[in-house]
């Protein structure tokens, strides 16, 4: 197939006010250069116009969005003028929105009309911003190309042959084609990083705790978190902001402080340790990556970094023990779908037995099926110590690996993915060849860890991802280090064929 | 350990998934090479670990036991695929 970019990407007229970043429409709003209600109706128009050939949205909300984006300019001519205040945003189809529907990218939920908010959403919207709609993604989170959605696949912005990653998929095409200027997303086992390298975005998975999972439809409630597919580094540290902090509601929220994001962008990144683990340098990673990864980091020793090979031994395990935890915890998640409170029902089912199976197998689709299977396997009587139990103690081996790390380093650094965005269609028969996709991003959701993706250089025309892992609620450091570097060169600024920056 | 097309019967039947001939048969092989994948993890000595539930071992917060929900019965019950005078109607279970 033709890797170049331009012969399969339409043409994308671009109107001026909807290629700004969040800084940028931030300060535009505040000087009263257009008003969200201008802005929103841009986005709105843009996405009517473009939205259908990715099928990035499953929900567009302009009634709603046009609403919040008067409000805002109200709030606006009274005085406020906080960062967020009218800005626009998409949600992840994962995120509850009260009296919208929430599909999470599934048939089992696509009549669902979320009675409440989750945290993420009401904090958001309490800030002011305004919601155009809700993006595809994998079913139920589960994927790594956002082809397992009940809504059709999500297409590249880059090249429409291609994947956008998964599984907050729509929610990276979106930011990527100025479908939205950032999105929300969540990464379970790389579903924000994997996207935004595909995507040429930056993109954060925020810690374990640190962002509410209330109203988050659970997949694998040990690993998922939320996060930000945005332009840059300085776009995710506002929107973070906004998202971030202790929640009473979720019995797993940390209570942590949280810093001032944007603050700590700028702190200089002189005498920064960076670790590199050979593990993620080795077979596997296709040599055009590791040039550009290895160009990214010598930017960083110009900024006055220190680059230290560090070793992360039980890296190989983890998708192991991934995919044992994850539909483990998946098996027990969507048992609650029965077809009788809420989501799909089966036609005339002949008794309850039947009403509960056959809901479940035509609600559900194959990726969801598989997992839920071999979750239930791992948590079965007799097998429940040779799996769930195994992989909980490899997942101890591969935390203690980060936590030696760290001794050593302030961040680790790497690729984000083997390779460059893959063809739609190439790797769906072989649910293995998908799973391997992650290598790189699925350790440090065990590990619970902060981690970012950013764009850091072009294969044939088309972004990678230089991953940037930190400690424990150490998202500032991230994104200092991320901003800086971004001050240093313009990868981020690069945008799909007829899409302008 | 490896998996038999019985075991994908039972599998199915725990958890509330009926299967077509087609799908048991795709589903034998996708897990059977998905749990070849995850058992690489058998070969590591792990007698001396102990298991990690939570990436930072925290433990559950209580919260006090007080009240915290309003009375949404109607709301959550407009969600249901069929419901009658305030209850989830499903086929008959007691004859």
């Amino acid at each position: 197939m033709n890797l170049n970019p331009g012969t399969a990407s339409p043409n994308i007229t671009n109107p001026n006010i909807t290629n700004h970043s969040l800084s940028a429409i931030a300060r535009a709003l505040k000087n009263g250069d257009y008003s969200s209600v201008e802005l929103t109706r841009a986005y709105l128009d843009r996405i009517a116009a473009h939205g259908g050939a990715l099928n990035a949205y499953i929900t567009v909300t302009a009634e709603r969005a046009l609403a919040q984006a008067e409000a805002a300019d109200a709030r606006r001519a009274k005085g406020e003028s906080q960062p967020l205040l009218g800005v626009p945003l998409a949600h992840k189809d994962l995120f509850c929105t009260a009296g919208v529907r929430t599909s999470c990218g599934s048939r089992m939920l696509d009549k669902f009309i979320a009675p409440y908010d989750a945290t993420v959403v009401a904090k958001l919207d309490a800030a002011g911003m305004v919601t155009l709609g809700k993006t595809n993604m994998d079913e139920f989170a589960m994927g790594s190309s956002n082809e397992n959605s009940w809504y059709g696949a999500v297409r590249n912005p880059w090249n429409h042959a291609l994947v956008p990653g998964g599984s907050s998929g729509g929610s990276a095409a979106a930011v990527a084609a100025r479908l939205c200027p950032i999105a929300t997303g969540t990464d379970t086992g790389g579903s924000v990083r994997q996207p935004a390298s595909f995507c040429g975005l930056t993109g954060l998975k925020a810690t374990y705790g640190r962002i509410s999972r209330w109203g988050m439809i659970a997949y694998a409630s040990s690993l998922d978190q939320a996060g930000v597919l945005a332009q840059n580094a300085a776009d995710c540290a506002l929107l973070l902001q906004g998202m971030a902090g202790f929640d009473p509601k979720d019995s797993t929220s940390a209570q942590v402080a949280v810093p001032d994001y944007a603050a700590a962008l700028h702190q200089p990144l002189q005498g920064l340790r960076i670790g590199l683990p050979k593990e993620h340098f080795a077979e596997g990673l296709s040599l055009e990556v590791e040039q550009q990864i290895r160009a990214a980091l010598a930017v960083f020793e110009r900024l006055g970094a220190t680059l230290v090979e560090v070793s992360l031994p039980n890296s190989h395990l983890s998708i192991c023990a991934y995919y044992v935890i994850a539909p483990a915890e998946a098996s027990a998640n969507l048992s609650r779908y029965d077809g009788v409170r809420y989501g799909y029902r089966c036609e005339r089912p002949k008794d309850l037995e039947d009403l509960y199976k056959r809901s479940r197998s035509e609600g559900f689709g194959n990726e969801v099926k598989r997992r839920i299977m071999v979750g239930t396997y791992a948590l079965s009587a007799g097998y429940y110590e040779a799996y769930y139990g195994k992989a909980q103690k490899v997942r101890r081996l591969i935390k203690d690996d980060f936590t030696r790390a760290f001794q050593e380093v302030d961040v680790i650094m790497g690729p984000t993915t083997p390779g460059t965005a893959f063809a739609l269609g190439s790797k769906t028969k072989d649910p293995v060849t998908m799973y391997l996709e992650d290598i790189y991003t699925i350790a440090v959701n065990l590990a619970g860890l902060p981690g970012m993706s950013i764009p850091a250089g072009q294969v044939h025309g088309l972004p990678i991802g230089l991953q940037i892992v930190g400690r424990d609620f150490d998202e500032a450091r991230l994104l200092n280090v991320a901003h800086q570097f971004q001050q240093a060169s313009d990868w981020h600024t690069r945008t799909p064929p007829g899409v302008s920056g | 350990m490896s998996i038999a097309a019985k075991d994908i019967d039972i599998i199915a039947h725990l958890a509330r998934l009926s299967l077509t001939d087609t799908e048991r048969s795709d589903a034998l092989g996708s897990i059977a090479s998905i749990l070849q994948l995850v058992n690489q993890m058998q070969a590591v000595d792990t007698s001396a670990v102990a298991p990690l539930a939570h990436p930072f071992e925290a433990s559950q917060r209580l919260r006090e036991d007080v009240v915290t929900e309003s009375d949404q019965r109607e709301t959550l019950l407009t969600l249901a695929p069929s419901a009658e005078q305030g209850l989830f109607l499903v086929p008959k279970v007691i004859e």
